[in-house]
């Protein structure tokens, strides 16, 4: 009785042992050892071993999704660079898959690979200061440049929050191209080229001291209509699937036990045995159990996908993951007692990695804040969890069928 | 049964298997369509005073005719050969319909103490395994309903050399209906698990008023009850581990169901009921409730699967499984429940609403097998968390 069933069928030089030898080929080759980096990972992406269940010419080959842990794990075991995924993090899990769905052949063949091999670093210019979770609401405009039907576009605005925007050569952008609209009509979703003259990028200091995030100001920054994804308009569809990328990629993930959050506390607990006390103790297995819940639960919603049964169980995943960061790190700082009185470092840096589980038990407590924030804040993500998994009724809303131009701002 | 497509060394398949096979759902929807039709809880609302609080014509459906009392018994010993992850199965259905069934008292953790003394197919330890695995007889661990897996076994019995019982265990869940009682006894030699029949002479049998109506308790008080050594001092306190083991594994299961029916039960409810010209469930405060719950049923289910599947294939992770498991659903069907009367308003306060039968089972679940604190002090030695000196 097989219990795990594929979805896809693959043809058998793309399953298992057809993958490694492909990478057995690669490694012949291209030896890691003397190969540059970018020249190992843009022969990595040309062997279709980037994302394997990306279509071939892409950096993929069509194959199951779950079978890419066996070629990270063999090109991790002959010491192969790999394309350090926490600093291209935006690119790799929202602006690729929107771009894949989205995208025309010629922007897939220009845009995938050096976002892959991280040569160009994305960002997302979607939240601006007039609109976060109601992000349907964005101020920002895009203006046709006359009526030629390839006419380019000139954007105006301000976008705020933007993480990475510092290192970033492309953005996806979401702007308004119909004020006359209601909101969730009015939009179109853009690739937008960071080093437009018209682009300011300004630090924004955050509570940990660093400067993740931006400030982005866009003035007359020229966008030609080839770096359109999706039609005119339908900017809003496109960016769902923008988003739920986004909250698969902060919530999904294969970890091992004490993987995350949970093993910081426990290792700090194992090796300081002079700081337990009992409160904390029962604390620490509450929260011990809770993570390795989640934990089973990632586990199995990445089950799920491999056999090819999404289940809307991600969004819950990040709910989770969220409020055990921050309750697992909080305790974390109580339990250092004097220690957890100090912080390493405030000064204002503007880092090259999103840093979750690094640095001091201080720092992990207040950055753990943002993850109940970023990617849907945890209200937003349980009124969906509610309304869509669940099925009970929307709030009556205002908002819906009133052009744009006209509501409250 | 546990045959697997992908090659172990693919991380991305090693480790539980959380999903549910083709077999599985078939066997779910058999047994959901057996208690739909023969266990609605307005009956069971009745059914709980009556002096009958099992139906037994529900239990030779379920355990005998369906073959679920002998999924966790090889074929070779009259079972059908399945494993944990089957039984899992049927007792998320079981709690589900809080269906008042000895399935996780005789099918589940007395079949398991018998398997852990070396039943064999000639003897008289195979021959009950085997009434219980056919669904003909039923059986009871005479200890208390609260002992968790790793709690010492302090017996309350002694046994005589001849095998006569006497003493008094308090609180034995199913037992006044069981045939055989399981009964951990101080020996001769040391510790032993003794069979005898609930009829024998000098057992006595007392109901007691139970928190959850439908698993009834009872104690069971022995005046040289004649009994059957099952397993001997080598055997006995690991065949009762096991047993305690696999019951509190997938109690966590029972408890899924038990929480599932409580929020699928109060949306469809709150999307109903208007109040203030709106449905209830409208409102932003409860719909933030039941999304809660929903999120906590999501680990809750992969942490019952992981210990059903650990149970399933033998895993050293077992005890971890299954202490993570516990202390986990217990909480989680306990809070839905507790949820499921309140936003249900005066109605769910109501006899007559079966909300409360899901209440009163999750509570006592709760307390069933060890508290989710003994579970998670348990891992606290199974994980090298420990506790602080002195
Ligand atoms: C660390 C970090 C990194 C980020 N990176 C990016 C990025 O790279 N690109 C980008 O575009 N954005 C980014 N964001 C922005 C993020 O997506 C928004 O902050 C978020 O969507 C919330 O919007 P807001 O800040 O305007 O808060 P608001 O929407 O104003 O929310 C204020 C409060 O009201 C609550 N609330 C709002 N609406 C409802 C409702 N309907 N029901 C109940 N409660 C509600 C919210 O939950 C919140 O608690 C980042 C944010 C953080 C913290």
């Amino acid at each position: 009785m097989p219990r795990t069933t594929e979805s896809a069928q693959h043809p058998a030089d793309t399953d298992t042992a057809g993958l490694r030898s492909r990478v057995r080929d690669l490694l012949a080759a291209h030896d890691p050892a003397t190969t540059p980096r970018d020249t190992f990972l843009r022969a990595r992406f040309d062997a279709g071993l980037a994302w394997v269940h990306f279509p071939e010419g892409l950096g993929g080959l069509g194959a199951p999704r779950a079978l890419q842990s066996v070629v990270d794990a063999e090109l991790e075991a002959a010491g192969a660079p790999d394309n350090d995924p926490r600093r291209i993090g935006i690119g790799l899990g929202m602006a690729a898959p929107t771009i894949l769905k989205y995208g025309t052949e010629e922007q897939k063949q220009r845009f995938l690979r050096p976002l892959w091999t991280g040569e160009e670093v994305w960002c997302q210019l979607f939240s601006e200061p007039g609109a976060g979770s109601d992000l349907a609401a964005l101020a920002t405009r895009a203006v046709r440049d006359g009526d030629s039907e390839d006419a380019g576009w000139t954007v105006d605005g301000q976008k705020v929050w933007t993480s990475q925007a510092h290192l970033a050569r492309w953005a996806i952008l979401i702007a308004r191209t119909d004020p006359d609209a209601p909101k969730h009509r009015g939009i179109s979703y853009f690739v937008c080229d960071m080093t437009d003259p018209g682009v300011e990028v300004r630090p924004l200091r955050q509570i940990t001291g660093e400067a993740e995030f931006n400030e982005v100001f866009l003035t007359g920054v020229r966008i030609p209509d080839s770096h359109r994804l999706g039609a005119v308009g339908e900017g809003w569809k496109v960016a769902q699937t923008t988003l739920n990328n986004e909250r698969v990629a902060i919530g999904g993930g294969r970890i091992p036990r004490e993987g995350g959050m949970i093993g910081k506390a426990a290792a700090t607990w194992r090796e300081r045995p002079e700081l337990r006390t009992h409160d904390l103790h029962q604390r620490l297995l509450g929260l011990w159990v809770e993570a390795e819940a989640a934990r089973l639960a990632a586990v199995r919603l990445g089950q799920q996908l491999t056999a090819g049964h999404p289940g809307p169980e991600g969004a819950g995943i990040k709910l989770a993951f969220a409020r055990l960061a921050q309750e697992i790190s909080g305790l974390e700082v109580e339990l250092l007692a004097d220690e957890g009185l100090t912080y390493q470092d405030w000064t204002m840096t503007r880092p090259q990695h999103v840093n979750f589980t690094g640095r001091d038990a201080g720092y992990r407590y207040l950055r753990a804040k943002g993850n109940s924030i970023e990617g849907g804040t945890s209200e937003v993500l349980l009124n969906i969890v509610a309304e869509r998994v669940l099925g009970l009724p929307a709030e009556p809303r205002t908002d819906k069928d009133v052009p744009w131009k006209e509501l409250a701002r | 049964m546990t045959e697997r497509t992908a090659e172990p060394e693919n991380p991305e398949q090693a480790g539980p298997d959380l999903l549910y096979s083709e077999a599985e759902e078939d066997l779910r929807a058999a047994v959901r369509s057996l208690l739909a039709a023969r266990c609605d809880p307005a009956d069971l609302v009745l059914r709980t005073e009556s002096a009958e609080p099992y139906d037994p014509a529900l239990w030779k459906s379920l355990g005998a005719d369906m073959g679920a009392a002998g999924l966790l018994v090889p074929e070779e010993l009259g079972g059908q050969g399945a494993s944990a992850r089957e039984a899992a199965v049927v007792l998320e259905e079981l709690g589900r319909a809080v269906a008042p069934a000895p399935y996780l008292t005789s099918a589940v953790i007395a079949a398991e103490a018998l398997l852990g003394s070396g039943a064999a197919a000639d003897g008289e330890t195979g021959r009950l395994l085997a009434g219980l695995a056919a669904g003909r007889n039923t059986a009871a661990l005479a200890l208390p309903w609260s002992t968790a897996p790793g709690a010492p076994l302090a017996t309350t019995v002694r046994a005589a050399a001849d095998g006569a019982l006497t003493g008094r265990v308090t609180g034995v869940a199913d037992a006044a209906h069981a045939d055989v009682l399981l009964v951990p006894a101080a020996g001769p030699d040391g510790p032993g698990l003794y069979a005898v029949d609930r009829e024998a002479a000098g057992v006595t049998v007392t109901p007691r008023v139970p928190l959850d109506l439908t698993r009834p308790l009872a104690d069971a008080a022995l005046d040289g009850a004649p009994a059957r050594l099952v397993a001997g001092p080598d055997e006995a306190e690991a065949a009762v581990r096991r047993a305690l083991l696999a019951g509190a594994g997938l109690l966590a299961s029972e408890q899924l169901g038990i929480a599932e029916w409580c929020l699928a039960e109060t949306v469809r409810y709150l999307r109903e009921r208007h109040q203030f010209n709106r449905p209830v469930g409208s409102f932003q405060a409860l719909k933030h409730r039941l999304a809660r719950i929903w999120l906590e049923l999501v680990s809750a289910r992969a942490a019952a699967r992981a210990a059903a599947d650990a149970l399933a294939t033998g895993s050293q992770d077992g005890p971890v499984a299954v202490a993570v498991a516990q202390a986990y659903c217990s909480p989680v069907a306990v809070h839905a429940a507790e949820e499921c009367v309140q936003l249900h308003g005066g109605i769910g306060m109501t006899w007559e609403h079966p909300a409360h039968l899901y209440l009163k089972r999750a509570k006592a679940d709760a307390t069933a097998l060890g508290t989710a604190g003994r579970h998670r002090e348990a891992l606290a030695g199974l994980v090298d968390l420990p506790a602080p000196a002195g």
